[in-house]
């Protein structure tokens, strides 16, 4: 471990984003971004199983309670920048794209174009599905009103 | 003796492919597609998922619309599939305390941070059939309100701040729980291994048995404390990054089931706690899940085992629809040579008991 | 890029590479003593030899705990590279591993230190795979057992201490016990618990 530990926040937010964006909308932002690298596989994309923890009572011990499936894809560029994605499903194509951006990312100026370009429109559409959701079950949240405030 | 015989492969071929045409039924009635399943039929997905313990919204929907509907057999279908994947690990435990949450409500308090939120719930319908719907009426969009800023603390937090509520138990003492799909299951277990069956278990099974503790057969007057739908976030840790991997979210069902409990010599009297952790929007699964994992703590808590919900092997070991149907199902397929034995056995038997029949009327004559 | 070296060296194939090297592990235990060929192998870190790499990646997964000899284990590479293309959890506790690897069979613990299994799941045992050099020896063992028609010469470098005596130690606890993977050059030779050995000038 070195003194400076890099801050990987940014990376994780980017990779957290991809992960969920639905596959045709990030298609068409990529595509709109007229990038085309030159990559190689490193490891898949491949489909496989990740077993969902839960906690007893919420917060206690853990306990497995099912499986989700996964795609996966680690890529390198020419330049030997190296990506790596991981999301639901089994979309591999989107996986692979995942990270071909992600290694892309690992270039500071990259990052910028890609965050603003891409990822930030991205976040407003998942973020505004959230907004919405939270709005709609809102609605139905019970008022209370007291009738009548017995004695006996 | 042993004869082996062999035949009925056109008679198989042909009857799979009546299945298929039966299956597609009359063509003049539009194909159905897996987003129609996924959108319209989604809490018959979400019990695919839940008890085929494989969360894919897509592939419980191709799993439901290959068995016709027939939701056991889609889950076996699910189970199969899921055998055939590699697994990349499990994931960090999800924090339902951070759920993004669509339904939330508490039996045990009106007022409770956060509020009672409804969600798309069946409840307070009259449950009549609505001509409408099936017209094909277009639904009114839905209401929308500003919704509260504020956390939306679990019940369990705040009981548990009194004392008055069991601790949950803590992750120090088994971090790493058991796995019944990698292991296989020996009585008695853990509550985490019985946790994992439960969650994958038939809902009507553990229905029943939830009812029957309800009805006095292990009574433990439950609360549901809370109960709450909604997605939460997955991420894994993998080797190749120096943090837990962000894969999205899923949807699950959890309840929290509040019972009273009298205490014994190592514990004041309290509250103690039944979980329920589902897949998808299950809320019913979820609450019966939540009913029966009370009812096995009976020996961890010094209760009296007086009731079949409380037998963890009866209940653990009867509770998977997948076992359930294999061995139910098995009892189709050819027993010719064991029947015959047996056909041996009776008329044998039948023939002695005659032979003896005739003695004891000679004796007697 | 040194330092994602460990990225690097994975199958180009690896169903058909996996596929083909299972079939020659498979093949070596059914008939143990005889040696096969493994011919797609990966290029892991020079600490590793390639046919090892071969099996790690045939064989282990997320669900399989492995153990280290201290050579791997203090190797981050071999380490690193083994839980990208295995994505197998690394154990300190070779009585918990189901596959340990071992770099220097000359100076590796008791066979009896690995998990043997229980009588109910004899599978519950370790699976130990061994860099060696060759498959001769002054000292050409005897084999008999299971898959050996009457008996069969083999010979490997460097054995285990003791190895004669620890493999009868391991034969006599049959059902449980340990199996053996022999790892020489693109080559896989099996020992599994079932065969007896005894020195060759018997």
């Amino acid at each position: 471990m070195s003194t400076t530990e890099p801050d990987h926040q940014p990376r994780r937010d980017r990779m957290a984003v991809l992960a969920r964006a639905e596959g045709r909308q990030l298609r068409e932002l990529w595509g709109g971004l007229g990038i085309d690298p030159a990559f190689e596989m490193v490891r898949g994309p491949e489909t496989g199983l990740a077993t969902v923890r839960g906690r007893i009572s919420g917060d206690g011990a853990p306990f497995n309670f099912g499986d989700v499936t996964v795609t996966r894809a680690s890529v390198r560029l020419q330049d030997g920048a190296v990506g790596h994605a991981y999301r639901l499903g089994r979309d591999q194509g989107v996986a692979r794209l995942c990270a071909v951006i992600d290694a892309l990312a690992d270039d500071t100026v990259m990052a910028a174009t890609i965050d603003s370009q891409l990822v930030e429109p991205l976040r407003e559409t998942l973020a505004a599905r959230d907004r919405q959701r939270q709005a709609e079950t809102a609605a139905t949240k019970v008022d209370f009103f007291t009738l009548v405030r017995g004695e006996d | 003796m042993y004869v082996a015989v062999k035949g009925g492969e056109a008679a198989i071929d042909n009857a799979h492919r009546l299945l298929a045409d039966r299956r597609r039924g009359n063509r003049d009635v539009a194909d159905l597609g897996l987003d129609q399943i996924m959108e319209q039929l989604s809490l018959a997905v979400d019990r695919v998922m839940s008890e085929g313990a494989l969360y894919d919204r897509e592939l419980a929907a191709l799993a439901i619309k290959q068995a016709r509907g027939d939701l056991i057999e889609a889950i076996f279908l699910a189970r199969a599939y899921r055998t055939t994947l590699p697994r990349f690990g499990y994931t960090q435990p999800v924090d339902t305390g951070r759920m993004q949450v669509e339904r939330r409500i508490s039996a045990c308090f009106k007022d409770l941070p956060g509020g009672q939120l409804l969600g798309p719930t069946f409840d307070y319908t009259h449950r009549l059939l609505d001509p409408a719907l099936a017209g094909g009426a277009a639904p009114e969009t839905p209401e929308v309100r500003e919704p509260d800023a504020a956390p939306m603390m679990r019940v369990s937090d705040f009981l548990g701040q009194e004392g008055l509520l069991e601790p949950a138990p803590d992750p120090a003492d088994k971090p790493v729980p058991d796995d019944i799909a990698r292991n296989p299951m020996s009585y008695p277990m853990d509550r985490d291994a019985r946790l994992q069956a439960l969650a994958r278990g038939d809902e009507g099974f553990l229905l029943s048995m939830g009812y029957s503790t309800q009805r006095g057969y292990a009574r433990s007057h439950p609360f549901a404390g809370e109960i709450r739908i909604g997605e939460v976030e997955l991420e894994i840790a993998v080797p190749e990054l120096d943090f837990a991997a962000p894969l999205g979210r899923i949807q699950v069902t959890e309840c929290q089931m509040v019972n009273q409990f009298q205490g014994s010599a190592k514990a004041p009297p309290q509250f103690t706690c039944g979980y329920g952790l589902v897949f998808g929007q299950a809320e019913r699964k979820s609450m019966a899940m939540a009913l029966v994992d009370r009812a096995l703590r009976a020996t961890e808590l010094g209760e009296d085992l007086t009731a079949p919900a409380q037998d963890e092997e009866f209940v653990i070991a009867h509770s998977d629809n997948v076992q359930a149907t294999g061995f139910v199902e098995h009892l189709k397929l050819p027993h010719y040579v064991d029947f015959q034995s047996e056909l041996n056995l009776v008329r044998q038997m039948r023939a002695e008991v005659e032979a003896r029949g005739e003695t004891h009327q000679e004796a007697a004559e | 890029m040194a330092e994602t070296d460990f990225l690097s060296g994975g199958l180009a194939d690896p169903v058909l590479a996996g596929q083909s090297a299972f079939r020659a592990i498979m093949q070596a235990m059914a008939e143990p003593g005889t040696v096969q060929a493994v011919a797609d192998c990966p290029t892991p870190p020079s600490g590793l030899s390639r046919t090892m790499a071969a099996i790690a990646t045939t064989l282990c997964d997320a669900d399989t705990p492995i153990w280290l000899d201290v050579a791997l284990a203090n190797d981050p590479q071999v380490v690193k590279w083994l839980a990208f293309h295995t994505g197998a959890p690394v154990t300190a506790d070779s009585g918990a591993a189901m596959f340990a690897f071992v770099s220097d069979p000359s100076s590796m613990p008791a066979l009896d230190r690995f998990a043997q299994g229980t009588d109910t799941y004899p599978d519950r045992s370790t699976t130990l795979v061994l860099a060696v050099d060759a498959f001769d020896a002054d000292q050409p063992l005897s084999l008999s057992g299971p898959g050996i028609e009457s008996t069969r010469r083999f010979a490997f470098a460097p054995l285990p201490e003791a190895f004669i005596d620890q493999w009868s130690e391991n034969r006599a606890r049959f059902p449980r016990g340990v199996d053996l993977i022999l790892a020489g050059p693109e080559a896989v030779a099996c020992l599994p618990r079932s065969t007896r050995i005894k020195s060759g000038e018997h």
